[in-house]
């Protein structure tokens, strides 16, 4: 596969093995800007470590990613970790949150650590934190809100700094159904609004059923079912 | 779905003519599938001549009769007695799709295709509902909740399936 014109962001031929275990076996990605992609498979498949390869956090063995068009390996790592936090957003199972700082502290982290001034960061974080139904938790630590409260301050955290990709790893995975549908809609809501694609790793069909279209992994490759049927 | 303990049941809060109670279940429980003029009368016929309802008036107009229907105590009574039975859980099998994965092995295609085509299929059919509920109100969110955890049912058998596709091969070969 070659990179498909128009997409965000693309991988091809990837390959990924920790010591004997081969983590991706050529997989292959692509995603449109506002799209919400669902990286579906079984457990071991590697779509966890997909995700990781897309967003520049592990660097495959082999093959090619490029975002906006430009390789991913020829960035510096220094190149790449601005990337991550100016351009990529992310939501894991468990929220991450950090548990010193408040709720609004950590929405407003990303753009901290950005140069944002403290008031100036905070300010837009209240904001996200209003769209994501959790403005009222503001001054409370992780600790102390519920699973569902900490996850919505997660994603108001993954959405701060307007990024172009948001990567959702089980983003609802700890949570019930009820409150992992209420993130999933707002999340998604939230991508569209601001035209975020949405690199969304599950093995619920319920939660895969939030995006436009799935890939699936198994064994390391992967399978665009939009391609297939 | 017992159409006819549902039109009962519409009747209880008063009685209606036939159009309203087709108006009555379309609404609330006909989102899918509407009813047929000719299903609501040939049930009430059916209601009527079971003496769970009782006809309480008939306009006469420039088009045919229009009677109204009224709920009787023995219907009341037999609504009352459907509420209360429990349905019979379906043992709902994937018949059709076990059938095409066995056949699949049999004769060595990629039964892991037919899987993900059918995975891609329900998921399409999730998407649809999922958006329906975006948009709808608490009663569509409910009736799409109820065929979502159906499709999900559905799909965990998928995967189950899908990995225990080598132990089934050897089964279905030996």
């Amino acid at each position: 596969m070659t990179h498909p014109a128009g997409s965000l962001l693309t991988a091809a031929d990837l390959h990924k093995a920790y010591g004997p275990t081969v983590a991706l076996d050529g997989a292959e990605f692509s995603i449109h800007p506002g799209e919400v992609v669902a990286v579906m498979g079984p457990s071991g498949s590697g779509k966890s470590t997909l995700l990781h390869c897309l967003a520049g956090i592990v660097p495959p063995d082999s093959g090619s990613i490029r975002y906006n068009g430009q390789e991913m390996a020829g960035m510096s790592d220094t190149q790449r970790s601005a990337l991550r936090r100016s351009e990529f957003g992310f939501v894991f199972q468990f929220g991450q949150l950090v548990p010193e700082l408040t709720c609004v502290e950590n929405v407003a982290l990303p753009l901290r650590l950005n140069g944002t001034p403290r008031k100036a960061a905070e300010r837009a974080a209240l904001s996200w934190m209003e769209r994501l139904e959790v403005d009222g938790l503001g001054r409370k630590r992780p600790g102390e809100v519920s699973g569902g409260q900490g996850q919505r301050v997660a994603v108001a955290r993954a959405l701060v700094t307007d990024p172009r990709v948001i990567f959702a790893d089980e983003p609802t995975g700890a949570l019930d159904s009820l409150n992992g549908e209420r993130v999933m809609e707002l999340l998604t809501e939230a991508a569209r609004t601001t035209g975020a694609a949405v690199v969304l790793v599950t093995h619920e069909a319920r939660v895969a059923a939030y995006s436009d279209r799935e890939i699936v992994v198994r064994d390391g490759r992967s399978r665009d079912m939009e391609r297939a049927v | 779905m017992s159409i006819g303990h549902t039109l009962l049941g519409l009747l209880e809060s008063g009685p209606r003519h036939g159009y309203d109670l087709k108006r009555a279940f379309d609404e609330k429980f006909g989102h899918d599938r509407p009813l047929h003029y000719g299903q609501v009368y040939s049930t009430m016929s059916r209601l009527l001549k079971n003496g769970l309802v009782e006809v309480d008036g008939i306009e006469a107009g420039g088009g045919p009769e229009r009677k109204r229907y009224a709920i009787t105590d023995a219907g009341i009574t037999d609504v009352e007695r459907w509420l209360a039975t429990p349905e019979a859980p379906e043992p709902y099998l994937q018949s059709t799709l076990y059938t095409k994965i066995v056949l699949a092995l049999l004769t060595s295609r990629d039964a892991a295709d037919i899987l993900d085509t059918q995975r891609a299929e329900h998921l399409r059919t999730m998407r649809a509902l999922t958006e329906r509920k975006r948009q709808g109100d608490l009663a569509d969110q409910l009736i799409c909740d109820h065929a979502l955890f159906h499709l999900e049912a559905d799909l965990r058998w998928l995967e189950l399936t899908a990995a225990r596709l080598d132990k089934l091969r050897e089964a279905v070969t030996a």
